[in-house]
């Protein structure tokens, strides 16, 4: 069984259908990969699966780990292992990421009838995590991603996700507004978070991020349907002949 | 915290007993309805209070004849009939009770959800302990937080007493300190101030009366004793707080518990007296009845705080955090006369359903380099209306005066109102004042982030308002920090979506 299976998913925003049509099937281990241009239902799509508001979900079907996911609040996915790494985090001025790490996880356990982790546990965890991301102790003391640099805002959407331990992560694109160090912390942090039983769907528009997270499985997504499937050699295809090809495919 | 949605019910039903409370039938101890010189004289007379504190009270009783209702506040409410309100009752007996397991565990879990220890219920509740009975099948904890709070109760007594602190009922003090009750009451907000506290003066009930020594720190917060005697305080308190020569006083007075009581229109007044080199730190936390979620019913709250920096080098604080009532009509203000007098107003005020909230301060810079600093936190959501109101003034005489005012409005949901109504004047040039003001609606980014990372909707409001107000709750007593934090994530219930 897929850990997630998409069948026939069809998505309206403001009465304008953006996929149509689109099914995908990502099992426990396996980095997916998909790209496409602007505007081809990349966002969307990782926005439906963790259960944004402001999307109407017109025909078809999510199954996450079996179960029906659209029928699921966004924190119940959440706890239920579904973790979006977002392409803009936002800033939450005087809850201190320290603090913001602490209910999310404690939050995410009750709702799994787990017992809270004690305070010398949770921070030997963070503190753990935090230094392999080369996160200073002193951004875990400021408010949520405020004055936090491009970098660290995505540096924290890592630690976030390897505190959580999810079992499907989207990461959506990850590598925008990165300069090359940055991008190689961020990549090694998502390779150590690879493992048999996680599942990981990395959108992107740029190659570069999939030479250091490579995927076992390439997608191209265009006006709102996956048109071209592959292994990672078709992100380099992409990157010689562009987008164009698919625009008159789809 | 998955749990706060179980407390967030109970609340409500506790809520649902308000209603109840609006039938009982009181004991026969009482004056008739309405209001005339003969209930003044049969209120004065009740206390036992010597001739001129009666006529202390019929002369602001006169002077409210011929005052009207303030109508400059941003708030709707149906015209009061002040003939229709009872002005006197003696305290309602509550059941008597002897331990916690009878009162309704309901209620039990809510305190203990809001972190309040289990002596205090005892005492908020009512228990009284059966002297020498012991009933095996009681719970043991109960018993003992009853004894336990008599003895702490009065070992602040003695402790309070060596250090020549004076801190008793107001009535008392009448009784007992006439002559610094006579130098200081209605010195600050003279009778004549306005409708509610003309009124307050004509027919206060109770309240609190401290007297400071001159350089004595107060050995404690008067916060936990007060909380303790808190209850038939009633609808017309009357606070006098006066911090002599280089004295200092912190002092607490509400509770985040939620507050149950019949009387609709409250009018309490509060003098603060701050002499040379003299700090009084006052912190409010107001969670009365705000009216079910119609919009009907819910505590009037008309209040009059003033402190006076009468001293040079005195120090004036206001802390509060309003939650309750259906309407807060409420400024705690600071004369700053003394020079080098310095005074603060930190507040959070919360308005969910129908509630509406005026509130503010007023800085008035009358002495030689005097400071203040405001920093308010306005929180809106469901159908209510929130009102930063304030006035920063600086008197010709009042050179080097600095103010500095921060006011955040939060919005929650699209059906509510936030709104900044400041004053400034200044009339030397030497003055400096500093404005900052912002609204900003309470995203729903944000909640969604939080919510994807598993936070509840409830949980990812009451997280990003706590982190709004974060800087004023830093300014509350420790104890009483944690406490209105959780009570700030439990009134917004129900606000968003």
């Amino acid at each position: 069984m897929a850990l997630l299976e998409i069948r026939d998913l069809h998505v309206g925003v403001e009465h304008r259908e953006v996929i149509c049509g689109l099914d995908l099937n990502v099992h426990a281990g396996e980095v997916h990969a998909i790209m496409g241009p602007n505007g081809s239902g990349k966002s969307t799509l990782s926005h439906v699966i963790a259960g944004k508001p402001g999307y109407e979900v017109i025909d078809g079907q999510i199954l996450f780990k079996g179960e029906d996911l659209l029928e699921m609040d966004p924190d119940e996915r959440a706890a239920a292992g579904v973790f979006l790494a977002f392409q803009y985090p936002v800033e939450i001025a005087g809850v201190t990421t320290m603090n913001f790490l602490r209910a999310a996880l404690n939050a995410q356990r009750k709702a799994r009838d787990q017992q809270e982790f004690s305070t010398p546990e949770f921070l030997k965890r963070v503190r753990k995590v935090a230094g392999s991301l080369n996160i200073r102790q002193d951004m875990l003391k400021r408010g949520v991603n405020v004055g936090f640099s491009g970098g660290e805002k995505k540096r924290n959407e890592i630690l976030q996700m390897a505190l959580l331990e999810p079992s499907l992560c989207i990461l959506d694109e990850i590598d925008s507004g990165l300069d090359i160090d940055a991008l190689r912390i961020v990549a090694n942090g998502i390779n150590g978070l690879r493992s048999p039983e996680r599942a990981m769907i990395v959108i992107t528009h740029y190659r570069r991020l999939l030479d250091h997270v490579v995927p076992d499985v390439v997608h191209v997504m265009s006006k709102g349907r996956i048109v071209k499937s592959g292994d990672k050699e078709l992100a380099l295809e992409l990157e010689a002949c562009g987008y164009g090809q698919f625009e008159d495919a789809a | 915290m998955v749990a706060l949605q179980e407390t967030v019910e109970r609340v409500k039903r506790i809520g649902d007993q308000y209603r109840y409370g609006f039938e009982t039938l009181i004991d026969s101890e009482k004056a008739p309805k309405g209001l005339s010189e003969e209930i003044v004289k049969f209120i004065s007379q009740k206390k036992n209070e010597p001739a001129w504190m009666l006529q202390w009270r019929l002369k602001a009783y006169r002077r409210w004849l011929t005052m009207t209702e303030p109508t400059w506040a941003r708030v709707e409410y149906p015209k009061i009939d002040f003939q229709d309100i009872y002005y006197y009752a003696a305290p309602k007996p509550k059941k008597t009770v002897t331990s916690l397991d009878e009162i309704d565990p309901e209620i039990l879990k809510t305190y203990e959800k809001l972190g309040i220890p289990l002596r205090e219920v005892a005492m908020l509740e009512g228990v009284e302990p059966k002297v020498g009975e012991e009933d095996p099948a009681r719970r043991k904890i109960a018993v003992d937080a009853v004894f336990d709070s008599v003895s702490v109760a009065t070992t602040f007594k003695a402790e309070l007493k060596k250090a020549g602190v004076i801190f008793m009922p107001i009535s008392e003090a009448i009784r007992e300190h006439p002559e610094l009750v006579q130098k200081y009451l209605g010195s600050v907000v003279p009778t004549s101030d306005n409708f509610y506290a003309t009124l307050n003066s004509a027919v206060f009930s109770d309240g609190s009366f401290v007297y400071v020594p001159p350089g004595v720190r107060c050995p404690m917060e008067l916060s936990t004793y007060f909380r303790i005697n808190e209850r038939n305080t009633g609808q017309f308190e009357r606070t006098l707080i006066i911090a002599d020569k280089g004295s200092y006083v912190s002092y607490l007075e509400g509770c985040t518990a939620p507050q149950r009581d019949e009387n609709q229109l409250h009018a309490a007044v509060v003098e603060l007296v701050a002499v040379d080199d003299a700090e009084i730190k006052y912190s409010t936390v107001q969670n009365w009845y705000p009216g079910n979620s119609e919009g009907k019913g819910g505590i009037y709250n008309f209040v009059t705080k003033r402190g006076d920096c009468r001293g040079d080098r005195s120090k004036i604080s206001w802390t509060q955090v309003e939650t309750g009532s259906a309407i807060t009509w409420k400024y705690p203000s600071c004369i700053l006369r003394g020079d080098n007098s310095s005074g603060e107003f930190y507040s959070i005020a919360i308005s969910n359903g129908f509630q509406q909230v005026d509130s503010g301060t007023k800085m008035i810079h009358l002495g030689k380099n005097t400071s203040s600093r405001i920093i308010s936190k306005g929180i809106a959501a469901g159908k209510s209306q929130n009102t930063y109101r304030g006035l920063v003034t600086a008197h010709r005489k009042a050179t080097g005066a600095r103010n500095f005012t921060a006011c955040d409005s939060l919005l929650i949901g699209d059906k509510c109102g936030a709104h900044t109504v400041p004053y400034i004047e200044a009339k030397n040039s030497s003055a400096t004042f500093e404005h900052e003001a912002t609204t900003s609606k309470i995203s729903e980014d944000v909640l969604f982030y939080c919510i994807q990372r598993g936070l509840s909707q409830e949980e990812a409001v009451g997280l990003v308002v706590n982190g709004f107000v974060k800087k004023v709750l830093q300014k509350l007593p420790m104890e009483f920090a944690v406490e209105a934090q959780k009570l700030i994530s439990i009134s917004l219930d129900g606000s968003v979506g």
